[in-house]
């Protein structure tokens, strides 16, 4: 039987976790740049204080930039900025940022090779009581399928933070995605953390649970219950969506022969669509997506949004046991 | 035409709703709600032509919520009118729901487009407009926009195409509380002279106190007789009117009235003294 890894320093999650919004580790890194780093500039579409870009403001005004609600300016404008030398770090919510900006991130800055950064708050479900309109499911495809774009979902608010510092560190576009719930933090400061690397939190070899952001807790959780019932499942941190570590997911494939993946997004093209890009091509096996179901989601609570729609531990536990039954 | 002092006891209703909704709802907007009152008031019960019976009745005008983010306002506006059940109210940003926290068309009667990402309502209204006037029809099209939704680009073009098809059937109406989410609109990111903006988009402009039902009604009648052009009524109003501690506070803009005593102040405020509970029990003329 396979178990948590040693290596990998999580927090003892099954004695109880702190709950922190991932935005705080946006916030949180933002402010060590700020201290470390001359060329960052933080740009702001006025939501200074739900995107935690108010910390910057009130600390460090002279690198806070508003635009006031105009996303497509600000992105283009970041553009511009980045040519000059500067790093610049626009946020708003994902919605915002990711659909209504597109096309100037698409064709000025993936396409230019600008070197901008994007942070993408209220991603998923969990978002809650403001609804569907502002529950960002469909960031995830949107920038995956741009050349050039990196895409880290962080699982939690450290996490979100040391992929703020490196994002700044790296040259070109890059999206960091957060959610707007307080969410269990599970990695410590040791956790290793490394863009592009998939990381094994749990050893396993009967099923590959893939997830990333905070179902990868969800995740950890259902390979308790797995565990109960003599199912042996590894989970694995998959942060960077794009660009994907092929290795660690075809390894997963071959060794454990069945995968399933989880995130708090659209099940057509997003992380579960990224794996079985590779899965399907270089190593076929049984293979189950947890998400949201192709529908636009409702106002309510995050718990409820979440149970209702399909991404808990037992949804994950219930999509393991059909990938089991597949390779019998 | 309904009595002016009819309608800001209407007003001071509408009011009440609002905070016993979003105190009930423990999440939402409070600010744009209450400086919209009177722009809504006066459209609804003097210049609107609507059926709450047949909300998709063809002969009605239209309203479009473009800063949709202020929807209890909105609610509490059609609930009164008789488009649903005034309980509906009370179960606001709830799972389940007619009424999201955002306007949703297909959740909610009275809700012509489904709005919250902000600057598409104008071109929304305007689609409309121009639509209801290709197919020969007499339908006016009300659209109400933050002032900070007016920072934009895609209001910009919907101001060009909207004048240069001489939509004389669409109304914009800009809530200019001078408040956004980040602070002052002037120092987040100056929009004055907004009247003389519009007026150089070749738009009729109306630049009045929003909180004044006789003014707006004016505008609202002198837009009907316009006969060339789309007209904007830059309606200066007070982001939380009416709750003395949320007025021109931009931290009020997202925020609620906690349940119990701090929305019982916001009442007192507003001249009602019942427990706040009993509003949701009574019906909406009921003043305790
Ligand atoms: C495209 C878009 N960007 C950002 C937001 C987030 N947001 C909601 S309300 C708001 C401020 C609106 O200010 P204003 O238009 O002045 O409205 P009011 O003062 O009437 O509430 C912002 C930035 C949004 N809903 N849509
Ligand atoms: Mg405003």
């Amino acid at each position: 039987m396979g178990g948590i890894r040693e290596d990998v320093h999580l927090v003892d999650y099954r004695k109880g976790v702190d709950m922190v919004p991932s935005r705080d580790g946006y916030g949180h890194g933002l402010l060590w740049l700020c201290e470390h780093d001359d060329r960052v500039v933080v740009c702001d579409a006025d939501l200074a204080k739900s995107t935690r870009t108010i910390w910057v403001r009130d600390k460090f005004p002279e690198k806070f930039v508003d635009f006031g609600i105009a996303e497509q300016d600000m992105l283009a404008e970041a553009g511009g900025m980045s040519r000059t030398g500067l790093v610049p770090f626009v946020t708003t919510y994902g919605v915002f940022v990711a659909g209504r900006a597109w096309d100037q991130i698409r064709t000025s800055i993936c396409y230019g090779e600008l070197n901008v950064k994007i942070g993408g708050a209220h991603g998923g479900i969990s978002v809650g009581p403001d609804g569907p309109t502002h529950q960002s499911l469909e960031e995830i495809p949107l920038m995956r399928v741009l050349p050039g774009m990196t895409l880290v979902v962080p699982t939690d608010a450290i996490e979100a933070k040391k992929a703020t510092i490196w994002a700044a560190s790296h040259e070109g576009p890059v999206y960091l995605r957060f959610g707007r719930e307080g969410v269990p933090v599970i990695t410590t400061e040791e956790t290793p953390f490394t863009v592009g690397r998939a990381e094994v939190y749990r050893d396993g070899g009967d099923v590959a649970i893939i997830g990333c952001g905070p179902l990868v807790y969800e995740a950890l959780v259902a390979a308790d219950k797995l565990e109960k019932e003599g199912v042996d499942a590894r989970v694995i941190n998959c942060h960077t969506v794009k660009p994907l570590d092929v290795d660690t997911l075809l390894t997963a494939a071959k060794e454990c022969g069945a995968i399933v993946t989880a995130e708090e997004a659209q099940v057509y093209g997003g992380l579960g669509g990224a794996v079985a890009e590779v899965i399907s091509q270089h190593h076929p096996v049984p293979m189950r997506i947890v998400g949201i179901e192709d529908v636009f989601g409702e106002s309510g609570s995050p718990r409820e949004l979440l149970d209702r729609y399909g991404m808990n531990s037992d949804n994950i536990v219930s999509k393991v046991k059909e990938v089991i039954e597949m390779k019998k | 035409m309904v009595e002016i002092k009819e309608l800001e006891e209407t007003s001071r209703k509408i009011r009440r709703d609002i905070m016993v909704m979003l105190a009930e709802a423990g999440s939402g907007h409070s600010g744009g709600s209450l400086s919209a009152v009177e722009v809504l008031v006066s459209l609804y019960w003097n210049i609107l032509k609507h059926d709450p019976e047949k909300p998709d009745w063809e002969e009605r005008d239209w309203f479009v919520l473009s800063k949709g983010h202020a929807c209890p306002v909105l609610y509490a506006v059609l609930a009164a009118g008789g488009y649903f059940p005034r309980k509906a109210l009370w179960t606001l940003r709830k799972l389940d729901s007619i009424l999201q926290g955002h306007p949703h068309r297909l959740k909610t009667p009275g809700v012509e487009f489904s709005t919250g990402s902000l600057g598409q309502g104008l071109s929304l209204a305007a689609g409309a407009a121009m639509g209801l006037k290709r197919q020969g029809m007499p339908n006016s099209v009300f659209v109400l926009t933050g002032d900070g939704e007016q920072n934009e680009g895609a209001i910009w073009e919907a101001g060009m195409t909207a004048a240069h098809y001489r939509l004389d059937n669409l109304c914009a109406i800009c809530d200019r509380n001078y408040l956004m989410i980040d602070g002052n609109t002037e120092e987040v990111m100056g929009l004055d002279s907004l009247p003389d903006k519009w007026r150089a988009f070749n738009w009729q402009v109306f630049e009045i106190d929003g909180h004044d039902l006789g003014q707006m009604t004016y505008a609202y009648q002198r837009f009907l007789l316009e006969k060339k052009r789309p007209t904007m009524i830059i309606a200066n109003t007070i982001k939380g009117k009416g709750v003395s501690f949320m007025e021109n506070l931009a931290d009020w803009h997202g925020a609620t009235p906690k349940k119990g005593e701090q929305v019982q102040q916001a009442l007192a405020d507003l001249g009602f003294t019942a427990p706040w509970e009993e509003y949701k029990k009574h019906d909406f003329d009921w003043v305790g």
